[in-house]
């Protein structure tokens, strides 16, 4: 099996952001830039794979500025064969990420597609579900636990309620939950090593997409501050406070 | 032209959430029909149509649609899209896991987690862990949303039923297939929109500690959330995760026990009425959220605090 894994530079998650002064954006500049930690839970869950012998090959993939290649080169040290850095200028709206990983997979033929639920920047979670429509393939969105059956992937998903266990025939895109797996750390020598793998750049031109705009980002402003709240010293004020000032409960 | 909101419901009872989408729909004031995809679920189409501002019900009742998986059910909403000038689904893991699926078949973009409807065509939509808004123009003939349930008012029952009407359904080639469910149990309200949380963070140390939080909500009638460290430590369930990636609540009171208060669970609690916070740590990020802190030993005040309810 061949497992196309995506990997998207985002704002290190630790990082609280600040919106610009003329609320045209959040603020990226001279911030800390890191893998999102649910494309970093897809690459591990595709080593994984290849360590248990179910996977052949992984191609890790990311659609964003040349700076990207540093987060490709981070999954190449993790066990990743090859990289494919998909060079677009601003950020892409979901559905043309979709669009640019189904040229893709046209040219891979991956039997697996795997990717983040949700990347913690946009916080959109759509670009797996988008990517599955185009190829016509089956979807397992949230995962938290794939398991090999034959032929087919069965899959566990996070959903409201508690866990549903659905059965995939690949090819299929599967989005990683956060307990899906701990990633690893790269070790100093497999980071050598990753520099001699092979990375390539494409374009969106060379993949026949022209990025299309189907939402427009008017503007971004912080949410309303929430007014500065008192410490009680004990538990008798907190209940008091709750009772007669807040009057939250009976 | 209409409005489209697909209902989420689990082929015997229409959701909370669902009302509240339709609250969402409400405030573009135009003509709304609820869509029911499900099997066996004649009683939710009852319930559905029943709602304040449902002019009409579209019930597709067929095997294809028992479980509700994204390949059938997208195919579907895609294909009755193009009648409609919205489509809204509530923000939920149904939701999430359809409605993307069904803008892709369609070749059209997505708004998500809408928390306020501007017009027609612009809405707010937080963006970094909710540590921003963003204001976003759907440039789409047919713009589909989902829609953050706990920041709207659910409609309530109206007059008249509207009428119900058979939609045929649409076949799809799918290698997808339902294996089983294992759904937490619980007697306590539904956390996104229980009035009262009581979540619970690693600071608890044992899942029979953790038990100690269900006591303090049985007194308050709340629902049990934890935190990311809580939920990976095992003492609580996957479900009952609040933050940016777990579930979004609004409560009126919110009580955060042992958590410290990580941007990420601060995303899921930043709406909720009155915050409380409990932790031996006075620096804890949590206190700048609190309207109410108390910095103690847990293990020494919740005794108390249950006791004093």
């Amino acid at each position: 099996m061949k497992v196309l894994v995506t990997v998207k530079r985002v704002i290190d998650y630790h990082v609280r952001v600040r919106v610009r002064a003329d609320g045209s954006d959040v603020d990226l500049n001279n911030v800390k830039m890191a893998a999102n930690p649910f494309c970093e839970i897809a690459v591990e869950e595709a080593v994984r794979m290849k360590e248990k012998g179910w996977v052949s090959e992984i191609v890790a993939v990311s659609v964003g500025p040349a700076e990207a290649s540093e987060q490709l080169r981070a999954a190449l040290a993790l066990g990743a064969d090859s990289a494919i850095l998909v060079e677009t200028t601003g950020s892409a709206e979901p559905l043309t990420v979709a669009r640019l990983l189904a040229a893709l997979c046209e040219r891979e033929n991956p039997d697996l597609v795997l990717m983040g639920k949700q990347s913690i920047d946009t916080d959109h979670n759509q670009a797996g579900q988008m990517l599955a429509a185009l190829n016509g393939w089956p979807q397992a969105t949230f995962a938290s636990a794939i398991e090999r059956d034959g032929d087919e992937l069965r899959v566990t998903r996070e959903v409201d309620g508690g866990l549903r266990t659905q059965s995939l025939v690949p090819p299929a895109v599967i989005t990683t939950d956060l307990r899906l797996n701990e990633p690893r750390f790269a070790s100093l020598p497999n980071i050598m090593k990753a520099k001699q793998k092979p990375l390539k750049t494409l374009t969106p031109d060379e993949l026949g997409v022209t990025p299309e705009q189907h939402v427009r980002l008017l503007g971004v402003s912080e949410p309303p501050a929430r007014k500065a709240g008192i410490r009680v010293a004990d538990v008798a004020e907190l209940v008091n406070k709750l009772k007669n000032e807040a009057k939250v409960i009976p | 032209m209409s409005i489209l909101v697909v209902a989420e419901h689990d082929n015997a009872q229409l959701s909370a959430n669902t009302r509240k989408v339709l609250g969402a729909a409400r405030e573009l004031n135009t003509e709304v029909h609820l869509l029911v995809m499900g099997h066996g679920c004649a009683a939710v189409s009852e319930q559905g149509c029943r709602l304040d501002g449902v002019g009409r019900v579209l019930l597709a009742d067929d095997a294809l649609y028992q479980h509700q998986l994204a390949e059938p059910c997208a195919a579907l909403v895609s294909r009755l899209a193009t009648q409609y000038r919205h489509v809204l689904a509530p923000a939920t893991t149904f939701g999430k896991d359809v409605l993307p699926r069904a803008a892709a078949l369609l070749g059209v973009g997505m708004v998500a987690d809408v928390v306020e409807v501007e017009s027609e065509d612009t809405f707010v939509r937080p963006i970094y862990a909710g540590n921003a808004l963003a204001r976003v123009q759907s440039l789409d003939p047919v713009t589909l949303l989902t829609v953050r349930p706990t920041a709207f008012d659910p409609v309530a029952e109206g007059g008249e039923p509207a009428p119900v009407e058979t939609v045929a359904a649409v076949a799809v080639d799918n290698s997808s297939r339902f294996v089983g469910d294992e759904l937490s149990a619980s007697e306590r309200p539904e956390l996104t929109s229980a009035r009262v949380v009581v979540s619970g963070g690693r600071g608890l140390g044992s899942k029979e500690q953790f038990a100690l939080l269900e006591q303090l909500a049985d007194k308050l009638g709340a629902a049990v959330g934890a935190s990311r460290a809580a939920v990976d430590a095992g003492l609580a369930d996957n479900d009952q995760q609040v933050g940016q990636t777990g579930k979004i609540v609004a409560p009126e009171l919110y009580i955060a026990v042992g958590i410290s208060g990580a941007i990420q669970h601060l995303a899921g609690i930043k709406d909720a009425k009155i915050i409380v916070a409990i932790n031996k740590d006075e620096d804890a990020p949590i206190f700048e959220m609190a309207d109410y802190g108390l910095v103690a030993d847990l293990f020494e005040v919740l005794p108390e605090l249950i006791e004093k309810l």
